[in-house]
Parts: C-alpha cells; sequence; structure tokens
C-alpha cells in the first residue's frame, strides 16, 4: 500500500512551548491511522501542523509525495486534506446549509453525489437544513463538522476527537459513519476513546510529550497491554 | 403571478416595499422642507452605515477610520464642482473618481493591514483618516483648509424633492446590492471568516482576498455616501474626515443590529432623528443645549436593553416565540 503522508521528525513550537519535539509517522493510503496518547501530548497540535495551522519549525510535511509544511492552510486544503477539529468549528451564524456550501469547493455533480450521500449517513442534517448551525446539540454539530471536511473529494481525512462530550448512542452513530467513509477515504484519527479508536483504526501511532514513541497495527495494540497501561492509562 | 405569490408569500419584502413606496409618496403629500432635508440626511447616512455593516458585521472587521472613505467622496464632488461647470459629466467623473480613489485606498490599506489582527486595520484606517484631515487642511489653493467652500450642483440635483428621490433610490440600490452580495457564494464565505477565520482558511479560502473585497466593496459605497451628503449640504470643509463620521457609522450599526443592512437603515433613522429632536429641544430648555449628554444616555440605555441591536433583538425574540409555539410544518429539505 502506498504511503499518502509522511511526517519526518517534525517540531513545532505555539509562542515560547516546545510542542511537537520530533513526531515522525507514515500514513498509508485507504487506512485509518489513529493518533494515540495522553491529554496535552501533542496529538491535535499534529494535525494543526500538517494543516499549517501551528507550522512547523523544523521536519518535512510530504503529501501525495511534495513537500507542503512551508505551503499555508489554504492552498493544503486545496491539495485534498480536509480537517474536522477538535472544537467542530462549526459557523454558529450560518446555517447548516450555508455551512456545507461554503465548504463545498466545486459545484459539480460529484460534489452533489457527495452531498446527498452524506445527508444520508447524518439524516439530523437534513431535519435542521435551514436552521443556525449555533442551535445544533453537540452530536449534530459534530455531524456537520465532518460532513463538511466529507462533501469535497478530499483524499485524506483528519478527524480531531470526533466522541469528545457526546451522548454513547451518538458516538456510536458518529463511528458508524466514520466506518462507513473508510471505504472511499484516507483517514487520520486523534481519539482518545480506545474502544473507537480500536474499533475503527488499522494501525496507530501513540505520541508521547511531542515525540511519536510506538507504532504499529491497531491489532498488535489490542494484545500488548504493557503498552495500553503505560501510554494509554488502560487497565 | 408568480411575483404577486412571491410578494404573498414573503411579508418582510412586503413591508420593504411598502415602505419604500411611502417614502416615494411622502413629498408628494406631506410638504415640509424640514421633514425632506432630514429624511435626505437619513438616506445617506444609512448608505454608509450599511456600508460600515459591511466590515463590521458580515466580516468582522472594525474600522477607526471610515471617515476617510466618506470624506474622499465628499471632496471629489466638491472639488468637481467647484474647479469645473456643476454639469452631469463632471457629476459622473466625480463619482469615477470617487470609486478610483476609494478602491486604491482601500485596496492598499486591506492589503498591508488585513492579513493581521483585526485591530491593525482600525488603528491604520484611523491614522489614515486623521492624514487625510490634515492633507484637506493644508492643501489650502484646493480645499479652502478648515473653511471649506461652497459650490454648484447639477441641475437634475437643484429642487430637493428630486434630490430626496434620487437619495432614496441611491439608498434601496445599496441595499439590494449589498443583500445580493452577502447572500451570495462570496458573501457567505465572509460571513464564515467572521464566525472563524482560522476554519475557513482549513476549508480552502484565501481569507485575505475575501476580506479585501469585503473593504473595497465597503469603502467605495461610503464614498458614494460622501458624495450625496456634500451635495445635499453643496457645502464641504474638514469635517467630513472627523472621528464623529465613523463613530456615527459605528453606533447607526450597533444600535440598529450588525449583520442585518436594514438595521443599519434603523439606526442611521434613529440616530439623525434623536439628533435632530434634541437639537430643537433646546429652545425650549437650556438643559437641552447639553444635548451630547442626552444622546450619550440614549446610546448606553439601547446598548443596555438591546445588546443585539433593535433588529438583532427583534430576530431572537421572533425566534423564541417560534421554539415556544412550534408551527408544526413541513420542512425544506436538502436533496
Amino acid at each position: 500500500m502506498s504511503v499518502l503522508l509522511k511526517l519526518n521528525n517534525i517540531e513545532t513550537f505555539i509562542g515560547q512551548y516546545h510542542i511537537l519535539q520530533g513526531v515522525s509517522l507514515e500514513v498509508k493510503k485507504g487506512e485509518v491511522t489513529v493518533l494515540l496518547g495522553r491529554n496535552g501530548a501533542g496529538k491535535t497540535t499534529t494535525l494543526r501542523t500538517i494543516m499549517a495551522l501551528n507550522p512547523a519549525s523544523k521536519g518535512s510535511v510530504v503529501f501525495r509525495d511534495q513537500e507542503i509544511q512551508n505551503l499555508p492552510t489554504y492552498t493544503i486544503a486545496q491539495r485534498g486534506i480536509g480537517y474536522v477539529p477538535e472544537d467542530q468549528g462549526i459557523f454558529a451564524g450560518l446555517t447548516v446549509e450555508e455551512n456545507m456550501k461554503v465548504a463545498m469547493q466545486k459545484d459539480n455533480e460529484e460534489t452533489h453525489k457527495r452531498l446527498d450521500y452524506i445527508l444520508n449517513l447524518f439524516p439530523d442534517l437534513k431535519k435542521f437544513w435551514k436552521k443556525p448551525g449555533g442551535l445544533l446539540s453537540g452530536g449534530q454539530k459534530q455531524m456537520l463538522s465532518i460532513a463538511r471536511a466529507y462533501v469535497n473529494e478530499n483524499e485524506l481525512l483528519l478527524i480531531d476527537e470526533p466522541s469528545k462530550g457526546l451522548a454513547p448512542i451518538v458516538v456510536e452513530k458518529v463511528m458508524e459513519s466514520i466506518l462507513q467513509m473508510k471505504e472511499q477515504t484516507t483517514i487520520v484519527l486523534v481519539e482518545q476513546n480506545f474502544m473507537m479508536a480500536s474499533t475503527i483504526g488499522d494501525c496507530f501511532y501513540i505520541i508521547d510529550d511531542g515525540r511519536t514513541v510506538s507504532n504499529g497495527t491497531m491489532k498488535q495494540l489490542k494484545e500488548d497491554e504493557e503498552m495500553k497501561r503505560k501510554y494509554l492509562g488502560i487497565a | 403571478m408568480k411575483s404577486m405569490k412571491w410578494i404573498v408569500n414573503n411579508r418582510l419584502n412586503t413591508i420593504y416595499i411598502l415602505i419604500a413606496a411611502f417614502l416615494i409618496l411622502l413629498p408628494f403629500v406631506y410638504e415640509s422642507r424640514n421633514m425632506l432635508i432630514l429624511l435626505t440626511q437619513i438616506f445617506v447616512f444609512a448608505i454608509l452605515a450599511m456600508s460600515y455593516d459591511l466590515l463590521l458585521g458580515f466580516t468582522g472587521i472594525v474600522s477607526f477610520g471610515h471617515a476617510m472613505f466618506f470624506g474622499i467622496g465628499a471632496y471629489s464632488i466638491g472639488i468637481f464642482m467647484k474647479r469645473f461647470e456643476p454639469t452631469m459629466l463632471h457629476f459622473i467623473y466625480a463619482v469615477g473618481a470617487t470609486i478610483l480613489i476609494t478602491a486604491i485606498v482601500s485596496f492598499i490599506v486591506g492589503l498591508l493591514t488585513l492579513r493581521l489582527k483585526s485591530h491593525f486595520y482600525a488603528m491604520l484606517t484611523m491614522a489614515l483618516a486623521g492624514l487625510f484631515l490634515v492633507l484637506a487642511e493644508k492643501w489650502r489653493t484646493l480645499t479652502f483648509g478648515n473653511d471649506g467652500f461652497t459650490f454648484r450642483v447639477p441641475e437634475v440635483f437643484i429642487d430637493r424633492t428630486n434630490f430626496y428621490l434620487i437619495c432614496l433610490a441611491a439608498m434601496i440600490a445599496t441595499f439590494m446590492i449589498l443583500k445580493r452580495f452577502t447572500n451570495s457564494p462570496l458573501g457567505r464565505v465572509l460571513q464564515a471568516i467572521r464566525e472563524n477565520e482560522q476554519r475557513t482558511e482549513s476549508l480552502g479560502y484565501q481569507v485575505l482576498h475575501y476580506k479585501i473585497a469585503a473593504s473595497v466593496v465597503s469603502g467605495v459605497l461610503a464614498g458614494i455616501a460622501g458624495i450625496f451628503y456634500a451635495m445635499s449640504l453643496r457645502y464641504v470643509n474638514t469635517s467630513v474626515f472627523a472621528m464623529d463620521i465613523t463613530l456615527d457609522a459605528l453606533l447607526m450599526t450597533i444600535i440598529g443590529g450588525v449583520g442585518t443592512l436594514v438595521g443599519a437603515i434603523i439606526g442611521a433613522g434613529l440616530i439623525e432623528f434623536a439628533h435632530d429632536g434634541l437639537t430643537e429641544l433646546a429652545k425650549e430648555h437650556w438643559i437641552f443645549e447639553r444635548w451630547i449628554i442626552f444622546f450619550g444616555i440614549i446610546y448606553i440605555l439601547v446598548v443596555i436593553f438591546f445588546p443585539l441591536g433593535i433588529v438583532g433583538t427583534l430576530k431572537n425574540f421572533t425566534w423564541r416565540r417560534k421554539k415556544q409555539h412550534p408551527v408544526k410544518k413541513k420542512e425544506n429539505l436538502a436533496g
């Protein structure tokens, strides 16, 4: 399987704080790569560094065999990386329809097909189509956020903690939708919910103190009780 | 038939059309020169306030020097009318010069500051407005300094009723253009930028270009408001560059309701009426000579009781009522 995204020894500062101190990872096409680690380990910063929202000060980010770490965020998005941030990033004053239309980079048949597909996947968005995004529940906002990233033909989706703060039944729904998307796109998922991560993920990277400390297949991690206890606090 | 159905179905548009019709007929049924002048001022300031609303309400950019564009428009028409014959041709030249100068200035200001945080735009526009004020004071051969100068206007603008109707048409046209602009894909991106700039960029939009576009459209419209303002007085002096003009535009937008356009028109109406009413009251009692204090009190009360502005508060109220008494109807679904 070919490598779609590669991070080589990335270092990132936020203000004076040295957050990423050497993150290296490879994302293979068609797989779901899960970033795991404790709170504050640097998982979200890794995704933000890929999007150049927190630009890397050292190292390289290679997407489809081209270095992208010096490109502005909008170019990276145009090249085919969709980002679903931790805080969902909904435009609260815009309706669900407007949120989706802003996200649609092209207005062609393929995008409309994808829109139909995503609205069938998340019928709640259809139901609240004309309502402001700010009036949606936490779960619906999460669905809208994922839908916005998925509506374009992105080759790679970066999804940051989609289960955060959601009721178990909503988490299940979100998980189901990501499993369906997995069939059509490559995903990098940051997730604290190990059950969800292990169900969706094909392979994993553990980030600790801003460094990648371990990686392998999800099957290997499930069987490695010592690693789960040490880095994820799962007994 | 289809258009009638549209009017019936769209209550808000019907109200707008009725108000516009009332304002068109007003000078023919109610002859008051003072009222005509006051309403003309309101239309002119409504254009200015709507241009400010495009920046503040729709894009989230604060400007402290919006008067600069207003002043450029006022001086352009004044200089053209003073230096050349007051003909329609020279009026068109003045409009062209205003559009050109305001577009260039707002483009440069936007390019220099809008990639940074919003307050840099606010500070640079304030500094440039100050610069234009000094320029107007010192370049006496062209501007006659602080004293300003009077000028004649083309024949079509001399009649007060004609001028009233032209200003009304300009305000309605500005409203419709901005409504269309803000509902267009570009307008939606501007609103997305207002909500979350970083998120908009990560959807693939080069935010700076959109912000500059908003800055240019807003600057040009403020310049056009300045043209009509100077023509209504047939006089221009350096006060058109003063901070008061920007503050008025800001308050009109805030009091009416930011990001609504119609709120800017209502705000302009309220402030101009309050300004006129309080000045008139000074004849009744000496305490009203300090009308600016009462003006301040009115501002404070409005901001306390209508934090979302008048239109914003009304929208909120309507929404809450709908939530309390939901009307079951078939949703207009996508797909």
